[in-house]
């Protein structure tokens, strides 16, 4: 059981990061047009401006 | 609008890459002003259409940068900053076959409201990321832990819940205290009380070493409730972005005629008796009476009338006619309070005011049941209380009580319907400005439309082509070649001729006169070519002394709207006419639309009273309308559509716009608005079956966390996927 010690904070920092990559993406504009980006992996062109700003 | 507009169905990027466009030199980004224009494209809607705006607009030396958004269906563009830049990019994103509308950047900048929609999104994120790590840790104490390990669980549980629970679900402690301290319950009420409870009652356990804790379905709650709160503002906020953002190309300036010349000056800069200049093609920017001049004027926006009426020197002219053939100078009177426009603005605000307040079907739901859970909570609290005398286990009942009823299913039922609505009618080119609309949508029986322009295309065709001869008809057309004059062009449409006509001139307001072998003809007004004026549109065309030759005119049809009306009329709808022109046209129109009721010479005022009448019947109507003479019969019908091609006016009191500009989305809408009314009384019954089972359960204690994990996620599941069904819809 001792494991769980170790365990639990481990999975915790990962979700954490998880979380903060969540934050970083949000705050980027990633969400403002997902139809958008579903199509755009489509398009051959590269995206040099994924944020569209 | 035009009937050439492509369906949306149709993209033309898919069947051609258009050519690159003729790139000259790009000007230096340095040296020229840059401005960020704003469209709306309501057809573009694949990954070649985001390739091919983007392309060719990047291409043109004068913009910088372009980026399409599929989500809202608009374009974002860097360009340098030149007086004309959205008329050339409007012509250019038209040639590509995406008919484009301007965005009003400056509403554009005061609603950049992505704020609020980032914060929802953020509070959910930490709501799932918390829900899975306390579920996980759950599952081991679900699975049989026991002693410190348990404890351990439920202390790790705890540190992450509680302060997730206390930023994730502030949006519904805001709102529930902002219901309480008015003194009225809402239902963020019981949700805020159920999140609360259940955090503090699960902490309390936590701390006394309890074999149960909720912190698990307090944050499950918080996460699908967000995720309904979510939805509602999506659809919120793409309503929002285009409907109020459509910026008028109409007129806002006026051109005053001063002693060193014209300028431009704004609507509201206008004085009594100020001399204004007024081009072909433009409107008239105020009341007044023209000085000097001879034109045509097109009151059809105003009035609803198709037939131009011929001014001259001394004609007292109205706000919003449009002016067709000539030049007109006209001296500005009563900008006061007696403008046709102050009137029609009148009419509209006291529509609004006098219209129902309409209770949402969320808002009925809650009434009924924000009071039910609550006295049920309560009830099985002092039940239990009263019955063992174990106090703490009657809160922990009255928790799972809460946890258990709290709308989960209810929070997604109505929001998550309107979005997939909102979104698929979107997707169809039609824009809801709440949700409200959609279901007001889904109650009418009556649908009125206005005639010109919602049920034609406000284009004159040409009518008596048979009556006319060979000859004449060659005459009409070369000389109808030489004008811009509408109706002009839908002769020089209709036919082709080439005859050696000399001397060709255009005099405005007059028609357009020229010399065939030595003999003078003419094309043109009727006093003009010595013939009585008719009482439907007409042009004359006079040759030498021979007598006048009539060529009628009617408005031309949409080719959409008999199967418009057919598809109303099978969904059980009376379809009525509303119009402010002449019998003659109005029935006419009637008559090929296959509208059995129909009205004409329908004043703004008379508009209302009609709505007005047919309400007091009881019925609920349905309004479409364009005109600024619609815009007060729009504000006062149970809900109401206007084309995306209607004066500012009309768009702004309607509750839904026709970005396509096809009316058969008239029919479709009131489909899905019918089908997503059901989904959502659907949604309910499914929200009351769950809970009809697991109520008694947690009145009689019978409630562990496992079930109410299981029981919540089961019903939000099914709501949402009974919800998404209307996307699908065929």
């Amino acid at each position: 059981m001792n494991i769980l010690a170790v365990l639990i904070p481990v999975s915790l920092i990962l979700g954490g990061i998880g979380l903060f990559a969540f934050f970083w993406a949000v705050k980027n504009n990633q969400f403002e047009d997902p139809k958008g980006n579903a199509e755009r992996i489509l398009s051959d062109r590269f995206d040099d401006d994924p944020d569209g700003n | 609008m035009n009937a050439e507009t492509p369906s949306i169905a149709v993209c033309p990027a898919c069947v051609a890459l258009p050519a690159k466009g003729e790139a000259g030199p790009k000007l230096d980004p340095h040296e020229v002003a840059m401005r960020r224009v704003e469209f709306s494209l309501p057809t573009v809607h694949c990954a070649a259409c985001i390739a091919a705006v983007e392309r060719t607009l990047t291409n043109r030396p004068d913009v910088f940068g372009a980026r399409v958004n599929l989500t809202l269906k608009r374009v974002s563009i860097t360009a340098a900053d030149l007086p004309n830049i959205e008329e050339d990019l409007t012509a250019e994103l038209d040639r590509l076959g995406y008919p484009a509308k301007p965005l009003d950047s400056a509403v554009l900048a005061r609603a950049e409201g992505t704020k609020a929609g980032r914060d929802l999104l953020a509070r959910l994120g930490v709501a799932g990321f918390a829900m899975m790590n306390v579920m996980l840790l759950s599952i081991s104490v679900w699975a049989g832990a026991e002693g410190t390990t348990r404890e351990m669980m439920h202390w790790i549980s705890a540190a992450i819940a509680l302060p997730a629970v206390a930023f994730a679900g502030y949006p519904f402690y805001r709102s529930a205290w902002g219901a309480l301290r008015r003194g009225r319950l809402n239902m963020d009420v019981p949700i805020s009380l159920a999140i609360l409870l259940a955090s503090g009652v699960s902490l309390f356990e936590t701390v006394k070493g309890g074999n149960d804790a909720y912190f698990d379905a307090a944050l499950s709650l918080t996460f699908f409730l967000l995720i309904g709160r979510y939805l509602d503002y999506q659809t919120r906020a793409t309503a929002r972005s285009a409907a109020s953002e459509l910026a008028a190309l109409e007129v806002q300036k006026a051109r005053r005629v001063t002693e060193e010349g014209e300028e431009e000056v704004p609507l509201d800069a206008l004085r009594e008796g100020d001399i204004l200049a007024v081009a072909p093609g433009e409107r008239l920017p105020a009341d007044g009476v023209v000085t000097w001049g001879d034109s045509e004027l097109d009151p059809s926006m105003l009035t609803g009338e198709t037939l131009p009426q011929a001014v001259g020197a001394g004609a007292v002219v109205r706000a919003g006619m449009l002016n067709i053939s000539g030049p007109l100078k006209i001296r500005a009177e009563g900008l006061g309070e007696d403008t046709l426009l102050k009137q029609i603005t009148r009419l509209v605000e006291t529509a609004e005011t006098t219209r129902n307040k309409y209770t949402s079907l969320a808002e009925k739901a809650a009434a009924i049941y924000a009071p039910a859970v609550h006295i049920l909570s309560l009830l099985a609290f002092l039940g239990w209380g009263f019955a063992t005398g174990d106090w703490r286990l009657a809160v922990n009942i009255a928790a799972a009580v809460l946890i258990i009823t709290c709308p989960c299913a209810l929070g997604l039922a109505v929001p998550a319907v309107l979005a997939a609505a909102s979104g698929r009618l979107f997707a169809q080119g039609v824009l809801l400005k709440d949700g409200v609309s959609l279901e007001r949508l889904a109650e009418i029986d009556t649908v009125v439309f206005d005639k010109t322009g919602t049920l034609t295309t406000g284009k004159p065709v040409l009518v008596n082509a048979e009556d006319i001869p060979e000859e004449a008809r060659n005459i009409a057309a070369a000389l109808a070649k030489h004008s811009a004059h509408p109706l002009a062009k839908a002769i020089a449409k209709a036919f082709s001729g080439e005859l050696p006509i000399e001397n060709i001139t255009e005099h405005p307001g007059f028609g357009t006169s020229g010399r065939l072998n030595g003999v003078e003809v003419r094309l043109g007004r009727a006093d003009w070519c010595g013939a009585t004026p008719a009482a439907q549109t007409a042009v004359w065309l006079k040759v030498g002394d021979a007598p006048p030759l009539a060529f009628l005119f009617e408005d031309e049809i949409r080719p959409e709207t008999a199967e418009t009306v057919a598809a109303l009329k099978a969904a059980g709808l009376t379809v009525r006419l509303l119009s402010g022109d002449v019998p003659e046209a109005a029935e006419a129109v009637a008559k090929a639309a296959g509208i059995a009721h129909w009205q004409a010479g329908a004043s703004p005022a008379d508009k209302v009273d009609a709505l007005n009448a047919l309400a007091a019947e009881g019925h609920k109507v349905l309004m479409v309308g364009d005109g600024l003479n619609d815009a007060a019969a729009l504000a006062a019908a149970h809900v109401s559509m206007s084309p995306a091609s209607a004066v500012d006016a009309s768009r702004s009191s309607a509750d839904m716009i026709i970005i396509s500009n096809n009316l058969a989305e008239v029919a479709n809408a009131h489909r899905i608005a019918v089908a997503s009314k059901r989904r959502i009384l659907e949604n309910f019954s499914i929200a009351a079956v769950y809970n009809s089972i697991s109520v008694p359960l947690a009145v009689a204690g019978m409630v562990n966390p496992l079930i109410a994990a299981l029981a919540m996620s089961a019903s939000s599941i099914t709501v949402s996927l009974n919800s998404m069904r209307i996307g699908k819809m065929k």
